[in-house]
């Protein structure tokens, strides 16, 4: 048992409700009690899809438990398939049904229903939501996916996708526009978008790009093993990695075309003097494995971050992501625990937070700036506009999103030498955000002062145990470092008093460790 | 007194045939009470003892997550808990203790049993002694099931306070119990009301915080403002506790009315009844008809959610001019929603229960002008050209009494009047 506030991923069929409305023509039947169907609103609501999920619950009640929730079942997937005429089902239970051992695999079987109809066996008490998908997909593609011939005319499948993914809609378009440029065709891309005689014909491509490892990598692994499709390893996610990715698919096509990088304006942005500014931001980043190794390398290399903190809430990542930390000379955090990353990033202090909707949460109660980089979803994560986070195009969407929620280069100046200005603060955050900082009055500073509080450590003992105390004048001091850094600011110069063994901290004591510091 | 008021129908639904089905039911379980009832109950924690689905229900339900560290939380079972009753007994107990400790100030924990855990027959009554045991008299367990094989989405609310009825002292006091959760605000102006008239001291249940809670016994008079809290009612009644009926106080009408039946058991005047009333209903009825002027002779069709839709169907038809085609409700209580179904004018379908695919079939071929229905639902309807209201607003925002009349008006009025402005312009 596990006490859980709020969770990164949802439950496994929630992963292959992921599945089944990305795709068309697809009817999911879950076993599962009433209350369940609560995951329909995740897709009509957050991602305004117009379209209910294709899902149907069979919604027992407590009553029907002592009785016949098999024939349930089977009454819900015969009217489901009358109803709907899916060229394909997809049947399981939720983690209530998995209790019951009801097999919904096998009553379905044993319907002789017309179609495909293909069993779930998604573990609710050990696996979560991008497991979900991940299997669902494999099974899917296991049952429909039929030996072919390869086109005549190089092409590929785009494997990943699912409906609810953070941003698939517009990186399947970015990719797919690339590889038309490389001469490449599309054959078939899923989950999303496709249907069950869509997948049928997957063996035709010549290989596979696989983009959202979470859930198409089982799926790729299976091509490659049954029908000879290698597939793509690098997340086209930052300009170098879609060169990265761009040669990798040259291996794999012996396509040849050259690609215009006239879209790319990253790049120069990055290096266009308003951008000094960035340089050694101190970036904490967390998310699903794939988004956290990309969005490292886009900081580091491409934008002049520093990497201050890195994890993933997926296990399945843990050792990937462990590694590509240590190259950065840190230590991953693997959790799934909402409050350990909240006190992971409290006691980092970065200047900036590269998260889920979970991390700006917990941004905003920091008072740390925040872009989103990867899933969980909230509703501002599917904009009316283009939005790729992939391609030359993407590199494009993250530059402006990463800055975003940063004061500003001549700003954060203005603030250093203005501090006590009423209207132009730090409390009031940057300006180009107007109305998401409460007004900031002259005589009340509120908001700084609530923020501090909540951010303000235990007193910290020094070397002797003894606890540190903060004089009157230092704190005054203290207040006048603008508040995006004013946290960081207190714990270094904490820890360099405790480090030194002192028991007060002085105007001097901050200034020597600010000098300590420097960088 | 009743100027302005229209007679009851010759006609209203209690005799009305009623549509029962049963297939999918597009409904939230009762955990989803959690989401107001956490920050109703200050002094609360709400441990869900479930699953990794019921965790992800929950936030999804609050839809933005809130900005302080949640009074509730999921103790999500796994693959062990599954497999030793006793081993899950203990893992509660140290999450419990973990909890507490780490949250001194929750004088008062719930835990909520789910799907999962009555499932595998988690007794969480007994978890709840043996843990009250423990913690009293700083804190007190107490236990009720929200799980969706039990309850619907407002049902958990009713089970909450049902549990709570049973730990209540005993008291020979003749007091007015006031029943549901309601917004501080309009809690504050119903006390204001009542105070008004004389009637004093009030007991709201649930109170604020634990210290603030009441006694119950054959003196006490209860009226219920929420049409969903059937097993509280009859937990109050099995304390000898007397049930004032009346219809529940969503407009002006039924606002007067549940005010007029409580006046009458506590022998207030009709001069002073009228004194206090007469002025907020003169202001509803303000704000009721600009919000009317959009909704008259439109047609609205009600999917079954929170319970409280024959109360705002009967506002719907007798206030804002409109009429009703179906009007769906998860279950239905003559002894709690028949004032209601008295003064609702005959014609509608009363369905309870639910196979939505059916329903949704029904709802297009009737094209009404709104459809109040879920979440899951509403952007589906709206592609096929039906304006909806989600009906899960009208249980987070609020709605009772005089001062929020013309509120709810204007929360079905809103798609519509949307509607009619982006079709102007094209």
């Amino acid at each position: 048992m596990k006490l859980t506030v709020w969770t990164y991923e949802g439950p496994t069929h929630v992963g292959a409700m992921r599945v089944a409305t990305g795709m068309t023509g697809l009817h999911y039947v879950l076993h599962a009690p009433q209350g369940d169907t609560y995951a329909d609103l995740l897709f009509t609501m957050i991602e305004r899809r117009d379209h209910r999920p294709p899902v149907t619950y069979t919604t027992f009640q407590a009553r029907d438990l002592g009785s016949d929730t098999a024939g349930l079942f089977k009454k819900a997937c015969q009217e489901a398939y009358e109803r709907f005429k899916p060229e394909a089902m997809i049947v399981g239970a939720s983690c209530t049904a998995e209790l019951i051992q009801d097999d919904p695999g096998g009553l379905a079987e044993t319907m002789d229903l017309p179609i495909p109809v293909i069993p779930l066996e998604l573990p609710s008490y050990q696996r979560k939501e991008n497991f979900g998908a991940d299997e669902t997909f494999l099974q899917i593609v296991r049952h429909l996916a039929k030996p072919m011939e390869k086109t005549a005319r190089v092409s590929c499948n785009i494997l990943g996708p699912t409906a609810l993914g953070f941003r698939h809609r517009d990186d399947v378009q970015e990719i797919t526009n690339l590889l038309y440029e490389m001469g490449i065709e599309v054959n078939v891309t899923g989950p999303m978008g496709a249907s069950p005689s869509d997948i049928a014909k997957m063996a035709q491509a010549h290989f596979n790009v696989l983009l959202y490892p979470e859930t198409g990598e089982s799926a790729a692994r299976y091509c490659e093993k049954t029908f000879g499709q290698p597939y793509t390893k690098v997340i086209p996610i930052g300009v170098g990695a879609t060169r990265d990715f761009i040669e990798e698919v040259r291996a794999l096509s012996g396509s040849t075309a050259p690609i215009s990088e006239d879209r790319n304006r990253q790049t120069w942005w990055s290096r266009s003097v308003d951008s000094t500014y960035l340089t050694g931001k101190r970036v904490f980043i967390f998310g699903d494995g794939t988004h956290v190794a990309a969005a490292a390398r886009f900081a580091r290399d491409e934008m002049g971050f520093e990497v201050a903190g890195m994890g993933c809430y997926n296990r399945e990542y843990a050792r990937p992501i462990r590694a590509l930390a240590k190259e950065y000379g840190l230590e991953a955090l693997i959790t799934d625990d909402y409050l350990e990353v909240e006190q992971t990033i409290e006691e980092l202090q970065p200047e900036m937070i590269l998260g889920t909707q979970m991390e700006r949460h917990i941004g905003k109660r920091l008072g740390i700036p925040c872009a989103v980089i990867s899933a969980p979803v909230h509703v501002q994560d599917f904009p009316a506009r283009y939005s790729p986070q992939m391609g030359f195009e993407g590199a494009n969407v993250l530059f402006d999103t990463w800055v975003h929620p940063l004061v500003m280069g001549l700003e954060e100046h203005l603030l250093h030498m203005f501090r006590e200005d009423f209207e132009f603060n730090d409390a009031a955050g940057p300006s180009h955000h107007g109305g998401h900082a409460p007004a900031a009055s002259v005589s009340g500073r509120d908001a700084p002062v609530s923020l501090e509080s909540k951010m303000k450590p235990e007193p910290v003992p020094n070397a002797s145990g003894a606890q540190i105390i903060w004089l009157e004048t230092a704190e005054k001091e203290l207040k006048k470092i603008p508040f995006f850094v004013r946290g960081k600011a207190r714990r270094n110069t904490e820890t360099y008093a405790a480090e030194k063994g002192l028991g007060e901290i002085s105007i001097d004591t901050l200034y020597d460790a600010k000098a300590h510091y420097a960088r | 007194m009743n100027d302005l008021t229209p007679p009851p129908p010759s006609l209203g639904c209690r005799t009305s045939p009623v549509l029962k089905q049963r297939g999918q039911r597009e409904v939230f379980c009762g955990l989803t009470g959690i989401i107001w009832l956490h920050r109703k109950i200050q002094d609360a924690f709400f441990l869900v003892v479930g699953s990794r689905t019921c965790a992800h229900l929950l936030q999804s339900a609050a839809g933005v997550m809130i900005f302080a560290e949640p009074r509730f939380g999921t103790a999500i079972l796994e693959e062990s808990d599954l497999a030793g009753l006793n081993d899950a007994h203990t893992e509660l107990d140290r999450e419990v203790a973990r909890l507490l400790a780490r949250r001194p100030d929750i004088r008062q924990l719930f835990l909520v049993g789910s799907c999962p855990s009555e499932v595998i027959k988690l007794d969480l009554s007994r978890a709840a002694e043996r843990l009250t045991q423990q913690f009293a008299p700083k804190v007190r367990v107490l236990e009720y099931s929200g799980s969706g094989i039990e309850t619907t989405f407002t049902q958990g609310e009713d089970a909450c306070l049902a549990s709570m009825v049973p730990v209540l002292p005993d008291t020979d006091a003749c007091e007015l119990l006031v029943v549901g959760a309601l917004p501080d605000v309009v809690e504050d102006q119903m006390l204001g009301l009542l105070e008004a008239m004389g009637i004093g001291p009030v007991r709201v249940l649930p109170a604020r915080n634990i210290d603030s809670e009441m006694g119950i016994g054959k003196n006490t008079v209860y009226a219920l403002t929420q049409p969903f809290l059937s097993d509280t009612h009859a937990a109050l009644e099995r304390r000898g506790a007397k049930h004032i009926q009346a219809p529940f106080p969503l407009g002006e009408e039924g606002t007067t009315a549940w005010l007029r039946a409580v006046a009458t058991e506590f022998g207030v005047d009709a001069a002073t009844f009228e004194e206090v009333t007469q002025a907020p209903r003169r202001r509803a009825r303000q704000a009721v008809a600009a919000a009317a002027e959009t909704l008259r002779d439109k047609t609205v069709f009600f999917f079954p959610d929170s319970q409280l839709e024959i109360p705002l169907a009967r506002f719907l038809a007798r206030e804002c001019g409109m009429t009703a085609l179906e009007v769906g409700s998860p279950y239905i209580h003559d002894a709690l929603h028949g004032p209601d179904l008295d003064l609702l004018p005959t014609g509608p379908q009363i369905s309870e229960g639910q196979d939505v695919d059916l329903q949704l079939d029904r709802c297009r071929a009737a094209r009404p002008d709104l459809t109040v229905c879920g979440l899951g639902l509403a952007n589906p309807l709206e592609a096929e050209g039906l304006s909806t209201k989600w009906a899960i607003e009208l249980v987070f925002t609020p709605v009772h009494f005089y001062e929020q009349a013309g509120d709810l008006a204007a929360l079905f009025a809103r798609p519509l009047r949307r509607k009619g402005i982006l079709e102007a312009a094209e």
